[in-house]
């Protein structure tokens, strides 16, 4: 086989191939998670009844879903309502595509890296990319052609696109100590520095997360699809695969959140304290751990503050998570972006 | 450009994944027509008027302005933070001046109760 063929296409393909398969199948089992550990907070045992301990219950719910009726309302706009669970996932999915799983290791002779490409404006690109799922929602929302539905569409769209700024603002607080786009660089300068940028930019984090919380439309900012006002918001008309696609969507995007957060301030693959404590990871007892599972280790951890987060904040009003983004997060990240632009200025910040 | 081969490759199979769903969805799925069913939801009174023709508030205009002008400086920063190192003081008193620019007019804003929801 022609070398370029091999790297431009059947490499990719296989690793496409995995992601995809990891994400979705992240994403489905996310949900079974959830009610598991949502029943556990209430004291209650949650899916039991699909398989041992009902592990197969995701499995269950897809195939329900997958045969279920597809209702289009009449006075839908058809080709509209159809793109609105496209649009919504495949920004999800794309994210993945510049997300640093580990560190690249050599197998017999080559280079092999565990994710798909590394692109020097990879930040950037998931920032563009994954605002392209608002278009999913507001339009899904306006092609249902019901008022519920409309009325979720914009309130999820005015939170989006109002959560997107102090997000924005505390990523670039990251990058002011990174000075790369790129995620694996801004990985490789938390190693270098040997610390995780969570420390200097702790208040960067919190914001960020939050915001991540409202940008996935979870609690306690789920407003768009609050059930006792909205039925469902934006997705009140889907039903069958349609449905399937904006809660696949909302799931991956969580752990999209996760994997970025992970990424910008926990040190994507790399072990508490690196260098500090480099003999100890370096030891007999724990070297055989891989990067990855750090990584996963980390993102599983965020997923379950999502978790946490429902079972325990009830929701927001509308006016006060507006107020939160626009008066609190804008004001706090510009300020925390110019304190940690003058600490990088004067003591050299995070080397 | 070479690292933005595979991305390209990633956009046809995302795209391709959820149309391929619907098309084996649609060869499996049950489904019986029925006028009622077809109706949009409304808790089960009869429609009285078109959602398109509802009239929603200017403020999701105004939050939909100060995005986009928010948003744009949010742009400006990434270049900037990428060469702050480099640009040491110089960048930023200059980023200094245009985020005091900035926090005039989100003053302005705030003062003039554009922030505010209710």
């Amino acid at each position: 086989m022609p070398a370029p063929l091999m790297t431009y296409l059947v490499i990719p393909l296989v690793k496409i191939v995995v992601i995809l398969a990891v994400v979705i199948l992240l994403a489905a089992y996310m949900s079974y998670f959830e009610r598991k550990v949502l029943a556990y907070m209430q004291i209650r045992i949650g899916p039991n009844r699909v398989g041992p301990r009902g592990w197969l219950q995701p499995i269950a719910d897809a195939l329900k879903l997958l045969v279920k009726e597809d209702i289009v309302p009449s006075r839908a706009e058809k080709l509209v309502y159809f793109l609105g669970p496209v649009l919504v996932v495949v920004p999800a999915l794309l994210v993945f595509s510049v997300i640093p799983f580990g560190p690249a290791f050599k197998v017999a002779g080559h280079v092999v890296t565990p994710y798909l490409t590394d692109v020097n404006i990879g930040i950037l690109f998931i920032l563009a990319v994954s605002s392209i799922g608002v278009y999913g929602v507001i339009l899904g929302g306006w092609a249902s052609n019901n008022k519920y539905s409309m009325m979720g569409g914009l309130r999820s769209a005015a939170q989006l696109v109002s959560y997107e700024v102090p997000m924005g603002l505390s990523v670039v607080t990251v990058l002011l100590m990174a000075n790369s786009l790129s995620l694996v660089k801004i990985v490789e300068a938390q190693q270098r520095s040997g610390v995780w940028y969570v420390f200097p930019g702790f208040i960067a984090f919190f914001i960020y997360f939050v915001c991540g919380v409202a940008e996935t439309n979870r609690n306690p900012f789920d407003l768009p699809e609050a059930e006792s006002e909205l039925v469902a918001g934006f997705h009140t008309e889907y039903s069958g695969m349609k449905f399937a696609f904006y809660f696949l969507a909302e799931y991956a995007n969580m752990v999209v959140i996760s994997s970025i957060a992970t990424v910008l301030f926990l040190g994507g693959w790399l072990p508490p304290f690196p260098n500090a404590l480099a003999a100890l990871w370096a030891s007999p007892a724990l070297a055989w751990i891989p990067p990855v599972a750090w990584f996963v280790l980390k993102m599983a951890a965020f997923l379950f503050v999502y978790i946490w987060f429902r079972g325990t904040f009830p929701r927001y009003r509308f006016d006060q998570l507006m107020a939160l983004g626009w008066k609190v997060f804008i004001p706090v990240s510009l300020v925390n972006l110019m304190a940690v632009g003058l600490g990088v200025l004067l003591i050299g910040g995070p080397r | 450009m070479n690292a933005y081969i595979p991305v390209l490759l990633f956009v046809v199979i995302a795209v391709a994944f959820p149309l391929v769903t619907f098309v084996f969805a649609w060869l499996v799925r049950a489904g019986r027509y029925d006028p009622i069913k077809v109706e949009p939801y409304e808790c089960g009174n009869p429609i009285t008027s078109e959602a398109h023709d509802y009239r929603f508030s200017v403020r999701y205009y105004l939050i939909a302005v100060l995005f986009v002008v928010f948003d744009v400086e949010t742009v400006f920063l990434f270049p900037w933070a990428v060469m702050f190192r480099k640009l040491a003081l110089f960048g930023f008193v200059e980023m200094l001046v245009f985020i005091g620019i900035l926090v005039v007019g989100y003053v302005y804003a705030w003062r003039r109760g554009a922030l505010q929801w209710v």
